[in-house]
């Protein structure tokens, strides 16, 4: 394999960007949408019948307590730190629909950003996980997660965060997720997210008239591991359809990258203040004198 | 009493230890006032936190799962931490600016600051779930560098160290250290610079905690400038509580302050006024800005618009207005009714950013449990008797040993 020009030059730009911006700036377009080899799961709106088997297996899988029995599925029911996945019943404009509801598994997740202890992890395979060693419970992650995905146990000692992991320990095995395995309606697909897309876009354009044209998650605050198919506008399944497009640790990389600069500048500004003031008060009492 | 810091230790320690006890002994009155209301609510709320660690946080919180931080967070550390501002602003004018005649009160503005932050800071730990991982993000491979947390963390702790040098010195006197109180001393300019540096990063640093929480702060008080507002209204808010915390300790420590002190008292009040009405003025003309850029012209006509004028005109505008006018008029009295009304408004921006304007679309709102409450009195009571303890022994109101002086 030899070096062409193009190649030469596409090798020093890197090697130039890396050298300039360090690390960040390698881990920067991974989180980007649609270079990512993240996996994700697609959850199909038009297909869910509502059975809440996904709530039962998710529970089973984490050892969570079994869900209440199937009563009347309510719209607003939200993930708790005893359950980590919930299908909630919309009427809307085309009848009765399900949307199922667990952490969205952001492509770059705020929780991540505000871990101060990196106990939130975004794995290379697209999970974010938790870590109970490193974490000190400080909260941050829920208030920084704009679907309010991580829960806390508040009545424990020990309280632990919890949300969905995408069955992490079941993806190191080979094995896809507990919900996505065993929907019995196919509502649910586990896959690269990049094919997920594509076969998002498939479905649409495939059956126009089903499907309302937008894949929520593809963009949502920067790109979300789970995506999401709806005959209806996401609005009418309780879902926020203005979060912003880009991702949320970017509202803070401006305060971030302020701090290396106050920390050269103020120290020498506040010297430079030091020394031409630290004669002030002879001057004075000379003046005094005179 | 002077005499007791006049002893000179041997180096046996043994010495010290007797002084030491001696001096943990309790001063003056028992049954003041004072001590009959917080010494039951000190005790309660050392009640009220054994529960809280032994049933966890929701044993005596109204925390929820959409509002994980409440009046512990809002209240103890991000609105404590803004009236400690006063330590980093005076130490500025005095050892930056070299503006002596603020000299006198620098002590005390640092031992409140120090303590400010020891307190509300330690406050935190109260709220965390699980407070033994708290070395983290300090020891070990758990660097959350991307977090703004992480910054506020690390500098919470550096800036107590800074505080601690800048207070030192008056430890040393207070032991009779001779040789220690040179070295501490000579150590201050450095703690000043890099304590200043600190304080304007982890001021608006409590504020950049808020920056990802964008979709559930009221719009009025979100906007990506909340790290400036934090800092710039840190300034006024801080040199408020010197203001406020001066007149009581004028009245409660008279007899530790010297007379040429309490007369250079009126003229630091009447400077210090003027600073505040111009950082105020700076504050409201952003807070203008903002208002402006973000077009929420919409928002104003609606109860949450209601409080938003009354917090930017009553306790922004007002108190600007009457420190700007007593500070011409000289009026002392007009200054201390200035300087509570900005700290209402301190406190009352704090918890609009924090805990009011915070999911304030819920249908369930978080109100604090009286249990917090009392924790929060609690933990504030305390700070006061340490602060009158270390008042009453260190040289911190009253001059300084005369040997002291004489080693400069």
């Amino acid at each position: 394999m030899g070096l062409n020009r193009r190649g030469f030059f596409k090798l020093l730009g890197v090697t130039g960007i890396t050298l300039a911006v360090g690390k960040d700036a390698v881990a920067a377009p991974r989180g980007k949408n649609n270079d990512v080899e993240f996996y994700g799961i697609l959850y199909d709106a038009a297909r869910c019948k509502g059975c809440r088997g996904c709530e039962f297996d998710c529970a089973d899988a984490h050892g969570l307590p079994e869900p209440l029995p199937t009563k009347e599925i309510q719209a607003n029911r939200k993930t708790s730190d005893t359950c980590n996945t919930v299908i909630n019943s919309y009427k809307t404009s085309k009848g009765e629909v399900f949307s199922k509801r667990q952490c969205m598994h952001c492509n770059e997740p705020a929780c991540v950003a505000a871990c101060l202890t990196q106990a939130m992890h975004k794995t290379t395979m697209g999970p974010v996980t938790w870590d109970g060693n490193k974490c000190m419970g400080c909260r941050y992650c829920m208030v920084s997660c704009p679907f309010d995905s991580p829960k806390f146990e508040y009545h424990s000692v020990n309280p632990k965060i919890q949300k969905c992991d995408m069955c992490f320990e079941r993806l190191k095995t080979g094995e896809p997720p507990a919900c996505a395995y065993n929907c019995p309606n196919e509502a649910l697909l586990y896959g690269k997210r990049r094919d997920l897309l594509n076969e998002a876009h498939r479905r649409i354009s495939e059956k126009p008239d089903l499907y309302i044209d937008q894949i929520y998650g593809e963009h949502a605050a920067g790109g979300t591991g789970w995506l999401y198919l709806s005959p209806v506008p996401f609005e009418e399944l309780g879902m926020n359809n203005n979060l912003q497009q880009a991702s949320y640790p970017a509202l803070t990389t401006g305060f971030l990258y302020a701090v290396p600069s106050i920390f050269v500048l103020v120290p020498a500004f506040l010297l430079g203040i030091y020394q031409s003031t630290k004669n002030n008060h002879l001057n004075e009492e000379n003046k005094d004198e005179q | 009493m002077s005499n007791n810091n006049q002893i000179t230790l041997d180096r046996d320690g043994k010495t010290i230890w007797r002084f030491l006890v001696s001096e943990l002994k309790p001063k003056g009155k028992f049954l003041t006032p004072f001590n009959i209301i917080s010494i039951p609510i000190m005790l309660l709320g050392l009640i009220l936190i054994v529960i809280r660690f032994w049933k966890g946080l929701g044993s005596i919180t109204n925390l929820t799962q959409d509002i994980p931080w409440g009046l512990w967070i809002g209240f103890d550390v991000v609105t404590g931490v803004a009236f400690a501002g006063g330590a980093y602003v005076l130490t500025f004018m005095v050892y930056i600016l070299n503006q002596r005649k603020y000299h006198s009160i620098v002590r005390v503005t640092v031992l409140n600051g120090f303590l400010a932050y020891v307190f509300y800071a330690g406050a935190l730990l109260l709220d965390l779930g699980r407070p033994w991982n708290v070395i983290n993000p300090i020891i070990g491979n758990s660097f959350g560098t991307s977090s703004v947390l992480f910054l506020v963390a690390w500098h919470f702790l550096l800036y107590m160290i800074a505080e601690l040098i800048e207070f030192s010195p008056a430890v040393a006197e207070w032991l009779g250290a001779k040789r220690a109180r040179k070295i501490l001393s000579s150590m201050t300019i450095a703690a000043v610079i890099f304590g200043i540096t600190l304080s304007t990063l982890h001021q608006s640093g409590l504020g950049a905690l808020y920056l990802m929480a964008k979709d559930k702060i009221h719009p009025l008080w979100y906007s990506e400038f909340i790290p400036i507002m934090f800092f710039v209204s840190s300034i006024f808010a801080g040199l408020s509580m010197v203001i406020f915390e001066g007149s009581i300790s004028h009245k409660v420590f008279s007899s530790q302050i010297s007379e040429k002190n309490h007369h250079s008292q009126k003229n630091i009040v009447i400077g210090l006024s003027k600073i505040c009405a111009g950082a105020m003025f700076a504050y409201f003309f952003l807070q203008m800005l903002v208002f402006i850029h973000g077009q929420n012209w919409d928002l104003l006509n609606t109860p949450m618009g209601y409080w938003w004028l009354l917090e930017m005109l009553g306790f922004v505008l007002l108190p600007m207005i009457l420190f700007f006018y007593s500070y011409r008029s000289q009026n002392i009295t007009m200054i201390k009714v200035a300087s509570v009304i900005t700290m209402l408004g301190i406190i009352l921006n704090r918890l609009n950013v924090t805990v009011i304007g915070f999911r304030w679309d819920m249908a369930i709102r978080y109100v604090p449990t009286w249990m917090e409450l009392v924790v929060t009195l609690a933990v504030i009571f305390t700070e006061i008797w340490i602060f009158r303890w270390v008042i009453t022994r260190m040289p911190v109101l009253r001059d300084s040993p005369s040997w002291a002086h004489d080693n400069k």
